[in-house]
This record gives structure tokens, C-alpha cells and sequence, in this order.
């Protein structure tokens, strides 16, 4: 009898064991998950929770019934992994021999990172929405504020569903004006990066869409403390707030860096194209658990795990794996009054103009402001419980296609050309 | 991809004016490149860059600030007194290596 143990039932670990339990014989593979959380959390409707559209009941499942029959959970935190000798050791001392292992703890806001982030002010003019307490904490600040200098702010990159900061942004930008109390708020996009995304083309688009709505782009800002009222950058630039809204420095899991398989920021070194861990040839990565180059993302998880799933059947048969992932992603971005745009990318090519997935008839139009885009995100979490979790085919194609993409013909405009 | 004189050889570049190939680096066009972007290189500056190209020599990524501060010693702090504005562009730029790609 053999081993399979995934560690994480988030979205990759979850979708991986719902696709390899009715492929790999009962006999011959036994399939153990560890996940320490009782309930599984549908991560791309926090964003929603700060305006008051979704309740945190809509956005939680119990963990175990998302799993296939046959399958044990073992809730407990990891200690580490002894990858000399296969094994995992739980944070009860036990440990738990393996065959082959899948990494997929995910990546988590780490608020202690900077200092003054977790400090007294955490809740009160200092927040965040990538956790389900913070983002109720928000909710209720919002239901009560009544104008001031209103921050948006990304910590470091990189995080995860990179443009949830620049959706937050125009749905509050559309919340104020609900509210009419849009003249009273002075919006402020605070970054790291030297534009509104990391990628040219969208980076323009995302940019002009900030203009247009009045909130002021601040660009090469790396904060180093968060007092009371204002964020102080590494340079000495200050930005001061009334009500800062922040995406905290996101980490891989702490077992990652004591069993010596992460990076700085505790992501686990992959090769890109098939999952493997660096030096190993039994571990696996998949998820925002990896450290990927390209965005970490649900969409991105999926793609993969497709691509994990038959060479994983290669690899265990001594065969080469024979599919190479090609780092598609697919986000919607939440632009504000019942629209959204949707961006299409992978390693090689940057999110472009055009239509999706067809040329010309879409319907979904890639970096155009939809209101069919923005119902097929809505669409997207009865999608992601019954089709995407239990492994079922959607219809897209796994690998990025370039129809329906407008090529630019000269070098884009780039807001970031001097140096 | 273009094709700069520097030093009185061609030196590859690309639209943002990184070298594309590492190799074509030596430490005297080190000073060529910071001399462009208005940087007088000190010890700070080189010992920045010496860990950049070794570390970049090791994972073929060019590091990160976070990784310049854990693994290579200089605190971010100090990268920014050394690069202002934008260190770990215009360290990129002076050692010879691609943009950093830190962010996806």
C-alpha cells in the first residue's frame, strides 16, 4: 500500500484529492489530507464582506463533507517535514509516513510583519479584509464612517489575488457614493510597485481607472512603521489616514521554512512547469503554497492542478510527466456599479485587450468594464462549491489561447521607463 | 532588444535599458550604468551588488529587497539610502541583471 499525503484542503488540496481518489486503485494508494481548519473558506468573497454583500455563513463550508468518501482528515497543524526520510511530523508529535507529498498550505497575511500593523490600532483606524474577522471588523468601521482620508495600501508583493486591493479600492470608491458621502473622502492607492499593477498594459488600464475615479495613485511606496494616523515609507515618505485599509505582508506556512524548503517569504521553490520541489522527487507544491511567477490565485490553482493531475499518474507509473503548465490565470476585477473587467495571462503573455473565451462574440470582454463580467464573478461561488472543488470539468480551456487577445502592435506605453 | 555602446563596446539592452545578458557586466561598466542614473558607487553599493550577481549566478532570479535584507545582509533601510526611490530596480540596473520580477 502506498501513500499520498496533501497537506491543505484550501482550493488546490481540496480539488487535487476530489481528482486522484477515483484514479489511483483503493488497493494500492491510501489518501490522507492534513488540514487543521474544520471549515473551508471561500476566499474571493471576502472582498465583498467590507460592503456588506455576503455574510460570513455564506462563505464557509465544513471542510471534511468537501473531501471524498475514504478519505481521512487529520485537522492538526504541521510541525515539519523530514523529506530525508519521507515523513510528516504533526505539531502532536505524531508522524505520518509518505509515498509521494502535495504542499498546498496556501499563503497568509502576516499583520506582525511590519510594526504597527497588529498594534492597538488594528481595528480601529488601521484594517484589513484578507481575513474573515478582519474583513467583518471593516464592515462594521464602514457602517459608522462618515469621511476622511481614506487609504488603500499593499504592503509587499508578492500577494495573493494581486488585484483584490485595486477591486477594494473602486468598490469603495462606489460604496462612498451610495453612501453620498463621496465628496467627503479623499482616496488615496498607496503601492509598492511604480504602478497600479505589475503588468504594463493592465497596469495602464488599472491606472486610468483610479484617475477617472478620483483616487490618487502613490507609487514606489515601501512602508516601514504604521503609527496611529499615518503610514512612514523606508525613504521617510509619510501618508497620513483617518482610515487605512492594508494588505499585509503574505507568508507560506512556518513548517515550510523549518523543514528547509522555502524561500524568503517561506514559498516553496518549484519547478514552474510541473510542481516538483526543487531537489526532490517526491514533494510537490501547488497552490499560492508555491512560489510560482505568475499571480497566486484560485484560477491559477485550478489550471494547474488539471496539469498536476495527469502527470502525477505519469510519475507514479516511472513514466516522464508529460504536460508542462504554462501559468494560465484568469481573474475578475470588481470595477464598482455592477461591473468588472477580466484579465487573461500566463507566464509568457501580459494581460490583454479582447474578448473571452471566443473572438469577437466573448461574451466576457478581457480589460473592458462589463456588467455580464461582473455576473459571471457572482456566478463564480455556486460554481467553485459544486463543480470546481469536487473535481468536475469546467468549460474553459486549461491552457491560455490567444483568441480573442489583441496583440499591441508597438511597444505599450510604460509608466515605469525610467528607471 | 537593443544594442548599446558603453565603454566603447556593444552592450545588449532591453526597452527599459537592462542588460539582457549578465555576462556582457564587468565592474567598470558597474560605475558606466550608476554613473547614468546619477549613483556614485560606494563600498555599500558594491557589496549590494557583488551579493545581487552571486545570488542571481545561484537561482537565476534577481533577489528581491526582502531577500537582499534576510539573505544578503542589507537592510531594506539601507538599500533605499543606497538606491533612492527605487532600489531594487536601479540595483538591478547598475549589476547588470533583469528587472526584478518580485511582483506577480
Amino acid at each position: 500500500m502506498k501513500r499520498l499525503v496533501v497537506l491543505g484542503a484550501g482550493t488546490a488540496g481540496t480539488m487535487i484529492v476530489n481528482k486522484l481518489r477515483p484514479m489511483l486503485p483503493m488497493q494500492e494508494w491510501d489518501i490522507t489530507v492534513v488540514e487543521p481548519s474544520p471549515f473551508h473558506l471561500y476566499q474571493p468573497g471576502l472582498l465583498f464582506v467590507p460592503f456588506g454583500r455576503y455574510e460570513a455563513s455564506e462563505l464557509l463550508r465544513p471542510t471534511q463533507p468537501l473531501l471524498p468518501a475514504g478519505v481521512p482528515l487529520i485537522t492538526e497543524e504541521v510541525e515539519r517535514i523530514d523529506v530525508g526520510e519521507d515523513l510528516v511530523e504533526l505539531a502532536s508529535g505524531q508522524t505520518i509516513h509518505y509515498d509521494q507529498l502535495v504542499i498546498a498550505t496556501g499563503t497568509h497575511p502576516r499583520l506582525d510583519m511590519t510594526p504597527g500593523m497588529a498594534g492597538p490600532h488594528l481595528g480601529d483606524t488601521v484594517h484589513e479584509f484578507y481575513t474573515l474577522p478582519g474583513a467583518e471588523a471593516l464592515r462594521q468601521k464602514l457602517e459608522h464612517w462618515d469621511g476622511g482620508r481614506f487609504v488603500v495600501h499593499v504592503t509587499e508583493f508578492p500577494i495573493k489575488c494581486p488585484v483584490a486591493p485595486l477591486e477594494f479600492a473602486f468598490l469603495a470608491d462606489d460604496f462612498f457614493k451610495r453612501a453620498d458621502i463621496r465628496d467627503r473622502v479623499e482616496m488615496i492607492f498607496a503601492t509598492p510597485l511604480s504602478g497600479a499593477f505589475t503588468k504594463p498594459i493592465a497596469s495602464e488600464r488599472l491606472g486610468d481607472m483610479l484617475d477617472t475615479r478620483g483616487i490618487r495613485l502613490e507609487p514606489d511606496f515601501s512602508v516601514e512603521r504604521i503609527d496611529e494616523r499615518a503610514m512612514v515609507s523606508y525613504d521617510e515618505r509619510v501618508i497620513p489616514f483617518d482610515l487605512l485599509v492594508t494588505v499585509p505582508v503574505n507568508m507560506g506556512a512556518e513548517f515550510v521554512a523549518r523543514s528547509g524548503l522555502g524561500d524568503e517569504l517561506n514559498h516553496v521553490r518549484v519547478d514552474p512547469h510541473n510542481f516538483l520541489a526543487e531537489g526532490s522527487g517526491n514533494v510537490f507544491a501547488l497552490g499560492d503554497a508555491a512560489a510560482l511567477p505568475i499571480s497566486k490565485a484560485g484560477s491559477v490553482a485550478h489550471f494547474a492542478v488539471d496539469v498536476f493531475v495527469e502527470n502525477f499518474l505519469d510519475h507514479i507509473a516511472g513514466r516522464p510527466m508529460g504536460r508542462s503548465f504554462d501559468g494560465h490565470a484568469n481573474c475578475f476585477v470588481e470595477s464598482g456599479a455592477g461591473k468588472a473587467l477580466l484579465i487573461d495571462f500566463n507566464y509568457e503573455t501580459e494581460p490583454l485587450p479582447g474578448t473571452y473565451p471566443l473572438p469577437v462574440v466573448g461574451p466576457l470582454g478581457l480589460l473592458k468594464e462589463t456588467r455580464i463580467n461582473h455576473l459571471g464573478k457572482l456566478a463564480f461561488r455556486p460554481i467553485y462549491w459544486h463543480m470546481l472543488l469536487p473535481g468536475r470539468r469546467l468549460p474553459v480551456p486549461n491552457a491560455m489561447s490567444m483568441a480573442g487577445k489583441e496583440v499591441p502592435t508597438g511597444q505599450p506605453e510604460r509608466e515605469d521607463v525610467t528607471i | 532588444m537593443t544594442v548599446a555602446t558603453m565603454e566603447g563596446r556593444d552592450i545588449h539592452v532591453d526597452a527599459e535599458g537592462f542588460l539582457t545578458d549578465p555576462m556582457e557586466w564587468d565592474e567598470s561598466l558597474a560605475a558606466t550604468l550608476a554613473t547614468n542614473i546619477g549613483i556614485d558607487l560606494t563600498e555599500g553599493h558594491w557589496s549590494a551588488i557583488r551579493f545581487a550577481r552571486s545570488d542571481y549566478a545561484a537561482n537565476g532570479e534577481t533577489p528581491t529587497l526582502r531577500r537582499m535584507a534576510t539573505a544578503g545582509g542589507v537592510p531594506t533601510k539601507e538599500m533605499f539610502a543606497l538606491f533612492p526611490k527605487k532600489p531594487a530596480k536601479k540595483m538591478a540596473y547598475v549589476a547588470g541583471l533583469p528587472k526584478p520580477v518580485g511582483c506577480v
